[in-house]
Formats: C-alpha cells, structure tokens, sequence
C-alpha cells in the first residue's frame, strides 16, 4: 500500500514536469518552475487539512519563503527585475503575518 | 560627536549605499529623492543601530565573524544533508524531544545570533529563551542524551566560542 | 556560459531542496518536527535560487534586489519559526507520540 502510494507520488510528479505552464523560448531547466508549483500544492494540502491551528500557520510561513525563490526564477526567464520588487515585499509581508498569527494563537493579542 | 547623533549619520550613508544600488542611477532626480527618503529612515529609526561608546580591537572582530560565517554555512549544509536523508527514508528514523542547554553569552544581539544559528544547523530548533538564567530550551529531532552540560556542549559548543570572540 | 552553468547549478540545488522540505512538511509527525524540516530545507532551498540567480544577473540592480533578498530570508525565517514553535508550546499542542523527554513541560510545571 505503501509503495503503491509513492509510485502513484511519482507518475504525479512526472505528470507535472511534462505540462507545460507558462509560454517561454528558454532553457529546458525553466520547466522546473513546475516542480516548485507542485510544493505549492503540498503546502496547501497541509493548509487544508493540518489537524491544528499550528499546522497551518507553518504552512503559510513557508508558502511565503517558497514563492520568493518562485518569483525570482519568473525574473529570470522573463528578463524584467520588478519580480523581485514583488518578492521582497512578499517576504516581508508574510514574515510580519506569520509573527501576528504566533501571537494570536498564544493568547495575547496585538495591543499588548 | 554624540553616539545617536553617529549612529544617524551611520544609517543614513547605509541607507543612501543601499538605494544607490538599487536603482543603478540614471538621472539626478533618483539621487534627489534617494537622499530625501535617507533622511526620513534616518531620522525615524536611526538612534537603533550603534548603542555601544566603545570599539575595540574591530579587525580581529571582523575576521572572527568571517570565520563565523564560514563555519554556519558549512553546518547548514550538513543540515539539510541530514534532513534531506530523514525525509527520503522510509521509516522516519527519528527520536525526538525538547532539551534545555546553557549559554555563557550576556548580550541580546548575541543570544538572537546564537539561536539563529542553533535554528539553522542539524536537527535542532530553539523553543524558547529564559534570559535571567541564561538557558535555552531546544527541540532536538533526534536525542542522543538528557544532561545538561553534555547537551550544552553538542548543540551550542560550536558557536558559543567564536560568538564571544565577536560579540564580546 | 560558464556562470550560466553554474548559476544553473545553483537553481537546480535550491529546486531539490524546496522539495524535500516541503516533502518533511507533508510526512512528519507532529509540528515541532514540521517546522525544523520545512523551515531548514525551504530556507537553504530558496537562499540556493537566489544565490544562482544573482551569478547568471552579475552586478546589476536584479543582482542587488536578490542579495537583498538573500539576506532578509536568513534572518526573518529563523526567528519566525521560534515564534510559532513557542506559541505551538504555549497553547499546548503536545508532542509527537514517540518523543522521548520534554524538559520545557517539567520547567514550567514546576514555576507554577
């Protein structure tokens, strides 16, 4: 069952490198933009179905940190440097969220 | 020279270096409004940076901190070798736990470095900081023993040296 | 050509990385262990990206954004992973079933 379930993993994986999502004239290692879509997806299975409030709000902080790298290779393939500007200030905002949430779950709230 | 008044005119220069290289200066108008949002960060957060009236011995400081640098990376990548080994086996070999180690340091900036890098390296994560008795309180994925001084030594005797050489 | 290569290199690292972090977000047990896997391996991952990208770009106003970038993931993403691995302690989410010792329970247990 095990098995089955990583073989299953891996042709989904496969799957996800064939299609093709953006339209570019580029290098072939661009289509691993892919590869970092498909984390995003598992992220958001844990976004989803994470059994605590904690769960959830890691997965936030790391969608953060994962759609940086995201953006810079978008930079990359299509030459303009106003990705990273949307990076930058994405990090930003998901770092001060990611602290605003670990201070509500603690019990204290945001004027103490 | 008073110490805000350095340490402004230390973050202004910064911040003016920082914007230059942003913007790869094309026009006289970019230097205009560079030097005025310098001024305004400047004067809103600048009084921050220095804190501290004396400096000494600042190259020895500096090439202990490039040592530092060195060592911290070098220990990330062994972290993520680990990680990586941990999350492609097929059982999950872990044994975790939350341990408690102590620390020497005494300055704030110091303890932030040093559970940064504690964050960072190999199987731990700091939990929490008790700064009056000067012990922290780490989740290790995988404990190897309970004693505190041994852990003290495992998890934090890598930086803590070269932290005070830095720091103190 | 050759920083392209190596700065292709670079990406290929950080892309793996991504993936096994976000991997150990989806597999591990409990969400201390959660947060030292993704929080690691997401880090290194993305600081990977940006580090190729800033080789293929040079010293440009692109290169300079990405080392930007570069600095402030290093020093955000650790202390927002202790901020919520303390709230997770603090409004007691318990541990993984296999966990062997919890000295910070016994401390505060004993302060009351």
């Amino acid at each position: 069952m095990k098995l089955l379930r990583w073989i299953l993993g891996l042709l989904f994986i496969a799957a996800f490198l064939y299609g093709n999502f953006f339209i570019y004239n580029g290098l072939i290692l661009y289509k691993l933009i892919n590869v970092i879509l498909f984390c995003a997806l598992f992220v958001l299975f844990r976004v989803l179905f994470g059994p605590t409030a904690a769960d959830r709000i890691v997965a936030v902080d790391i969608m953060g940190i994962l759609i940086v790298g995201l953006l810079a290779i978008l930079g990359l393939v299509y030459d303009q440097s106003f990705f990273m500007d949307i990076g930058l200030i994405w990090a930003l905002l998901s770092f001060i969220a990611s602290l605003a949430f670990a201070k509500i779950l603690e019990g204290r709230y945001l004027d103490d | 020279m008073k110490i805000q008044q350095r340490s402004r005119l230390f973050v202004f220069i910064f911040s003016f270096l920082v914007w230059c290289a942003l913007t790869s200066i094309k026009d006289i108008q970019e230097v205009v409004a560079g030097v005025f949002v310098a001024t305004l960060v400047s004067i809103v957060a600048g009084k921050f940076l220095i804190t501290s009236e004396t400096s000494e011995h600042i190259l020895k400081r500096i090439l202990s901190s490039i040592r530092y640098l060195f060592r911290f990376l070098w220990e990330m990548a062994k972290a993520n070798l680990h990680v990586a080994f941990i999350v492609l086996h097929p059982s999950l070999p872990i044994k975790p736990g939350i341990v408690k180690i102590k620390t020497t340091l005494t300055k704030d900036s110091a303890i932030t470095v040093l559970t940064n890098s504690i964050t960072l390296t190999p199987g731990t994560l700091t939990v929490d900081v008790n700064p009056e008795k000067n012990e922290i309180y780490v989740h290790w994925i995988d404990v190897l023993s309970t004693d505190v001084t041994k852990n003290t030594k495992t998890i934090g005797g890598k930086f803590e040296t070269l932290l005070t050489e830095v720091f103190e | 050509m050759t920083r392209e290569i190596i700065g292709m290199v670079f990406i290929l690292l950080g892309i793996m990385f991504d993936f096994f972090g976000v991997l150990g977000l989806v597999r591990l047990p409990d969400v201390y262990n959660r947060l030292q896997a993704a929080t690691k391996c997401v880090t290194f991952g993305s600081a990977g990206i940006l580090f190729g990208v800033f080789i293929i770009q040079g010293f440009n106003s692109f290169g300079f954004k990405v080392i930007l970038g570069i600095v402030f993931i290093f020093l955000t993403s650790p202390v927002s992973a202790h901020a919520i691995s303390r709230a997770a302690h603090q409004s007691k989410i318990p541990l993984a079933k296999e966990s062997v010792v919890d000295q910070y329970q016994e401390d505060n247990e004993l302060k009351d």
